[in-house]
């Protein structure tokens, strides 16, 4: 960490104290506030930052919490599904192939209820080999029954993380939160570091060594789907928690009067922005529906955006963006592009002019930024 | 939100009696067992006991052999069921 820093307080009262942090570093400060027992990570660009922050700050006495080495992102799952089942607060971050390697314990950690914390710093999946970001891995994620946000930058990225403790503690649903690999992952911002009290954590059950219990045992029957349908509609519902306290599942920018809009999430939304003030100068009637949350899926606010609704999309499913999938589902016609996969990031002028084609009726219904 | 899909609790036989699809039957040499206590450490269905020497219990036990393998005085050998 480098740069100047110095305490100040909000204007709410809350302590505070600015300092110059990449997002992947705002994630380890907010887990050091969290005060996680155990955490347990392997190394992955572009991930790794995280991991290296917060065995520092164990090592110099800074965080006290039992940090876990292990040999593959699986183990790294199975040691914090292992430690939360005991009772304690658990945290670990992955990307791209490493998310892959340790996905069939991320479907373990969510059927079994688990309040589980893991930073995404999100990154494309080979083939053909990319270390740079985009949605792909962060995607795969989808299904599994976890709750997902996505940050803008760094300071949500701090945000996010420390609230993402006490979201899954609440509704018992591990909460995964994405940070956009290298343009926000290793990328300096000014980020008030809140100083929050944490409270202890609390979770639906937890089994210790002398209890004669067996957790996911054989579960038959109607056993398997009431679970799966408990943990489905938990999600749903956590979606009025998010709302009244994790500062929403949408961002809307410029909406009010908007005849235009553009759904997108993550650190590109800050682009996207951009080229909507250039356009609303031309007096275009055009904002931003930036999903925050891509589980539970904002569906109520995504059935209220105006009539022409362009998806920008970091992530395809077949030719179409897999939110732009997700947007139809809930009964609004789209146009979609597809941008910045492995990193090929869009500029300003490009997303502006693409935004301009969108209004002007050229932009066909699926187009790829390449 | 239901915790009972996701626990269980273990009970003889919950599963019906294992042991009637099992192909070899470890049999105790009586005489050759030192009552160690090996084969009820090893054992991964738990129907080992052992007072003095060992006792399986056949309606449980799969015919796995493991026993037989970790059994240092070579008390036990698998005979062919019926
Ligand atoms: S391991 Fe062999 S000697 Fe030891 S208790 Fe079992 S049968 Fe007997
Ligand atoms: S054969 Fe297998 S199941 Fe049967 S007693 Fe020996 S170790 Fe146990």
């Amino acid at each position: 960490m480098s740069g100047s820093m110095h305490a100040e307080s909000d204007c709410d009262g809350t302590r505070g104290m600015r300092k110059l942090l990449t997002s992947n570093e705002a994630v380890a400060e907010a887990v050091k506030l969290a005060k996680p027992d155990v955490i347990a990570a392997y190394p992955i660009t572009p991930q790794s930052p995280i991991v290296e922050k917060l065995s520092e700050m164990v090592e110099n006495g800074e965080l006290d919490s039992r940090f876990v080495r292990v040999e593959s992102e699986h183990s790294a799952m199975g040691v914090v599904i292992g430690a939360a089942t005991a009772g304690a607060r658990v945290f670990t971050a992955t990307s791209s192939h490493g998310l892959a390697y340790m996905y069939e314990m991320c479907w373990w950690a969510a059927g079994s209820r688990l309040p589980i914390v893991m930073a995404l710093a999100a990154r494309s999946i080979g083939a053909p080999w990319n270390i740079h970001g985009d949605h792909l891995d962060l995607i795969t994620l989808r299904d599994l029954g976890w709750i997902i946000s996505v940050a803008e930058n760094a300071q949500e990225a701090f945000d996010m993380t420390l609230n993402a403790f006490l979201l899954s503690e609440e509704v018992n649903i591990p909460v995964a939160v994405a940070i956009d690999g290298f343009t926000m992952s290793h990328t300096a911002e000014v980020v008030n570091v809140r100083q929050v009290d944490i409270p202890l954590r609390k979770q639906a059950y937890r089994i210790l060594p002398e209890m004669e219990v067996a957790l996911n045992a054989v579960a038959f029957g109607d056993a398997r789907m009431l679970a799966r349908y408990d943990l489905a509609k938990d999600l749903e519902e956590s979606a009025s928690s998010i709302e009244e306290k994790y500062g929403g599942l949408v961002e809307r920018y410029r909406l009010e009067d908007a005849e235009y809009a553009v759904v997108v999430t993550g650190g590109l939304s800050g682009d996207v922005k951009d080229a909507v003030d250039m356009l609303r100068k031309e007096g275009v009637k055009i904002g931003v529906m930036r999903l925050r949350f891509i589980r539970p899926f904002p569906r109520k606010a995504v059935k209220e955006l105006p009539s022409q609704v362009l998806v920008v999309d970091r992530a395809n499913t077949d030719l179409r963006g897999v939110l732009s999938v997700e947007v139809a589902a809930c009964g609004v016609e789209n146009k979609n592009v597809v941008a910045g996969i492995g990193g090929k990031y869009p500029t300003v002028d490009e997303l502006y002019s693409c935004l301009k084609r969108f209004v002007d009726g050229k932009l066909s219904d699926v187009e790829w930024l390449i | 939100m239901r915790l009972d899909p996701l626990f269980s609790k273990a009970t003889a036989g919950s599963a019906g009696e294992t042991g009637s699809w099992r192909n070899f039957r470890p049999v105790v040499d009586l005489k050759k067992c030192s009552g160690c206590k090996e084969c009820f450490y090893y054992c991964p269905e738990g129907v080992i006991e052992v007072k003095g020497v060992a006792r399986i219990d056949y309606r449980f036990c799969k015919g796995c052999g493991v026993c037989r393998e970790v059994c240092m005085q070579k008390a036990i050998v698998m005979v062919q069921e019926e």
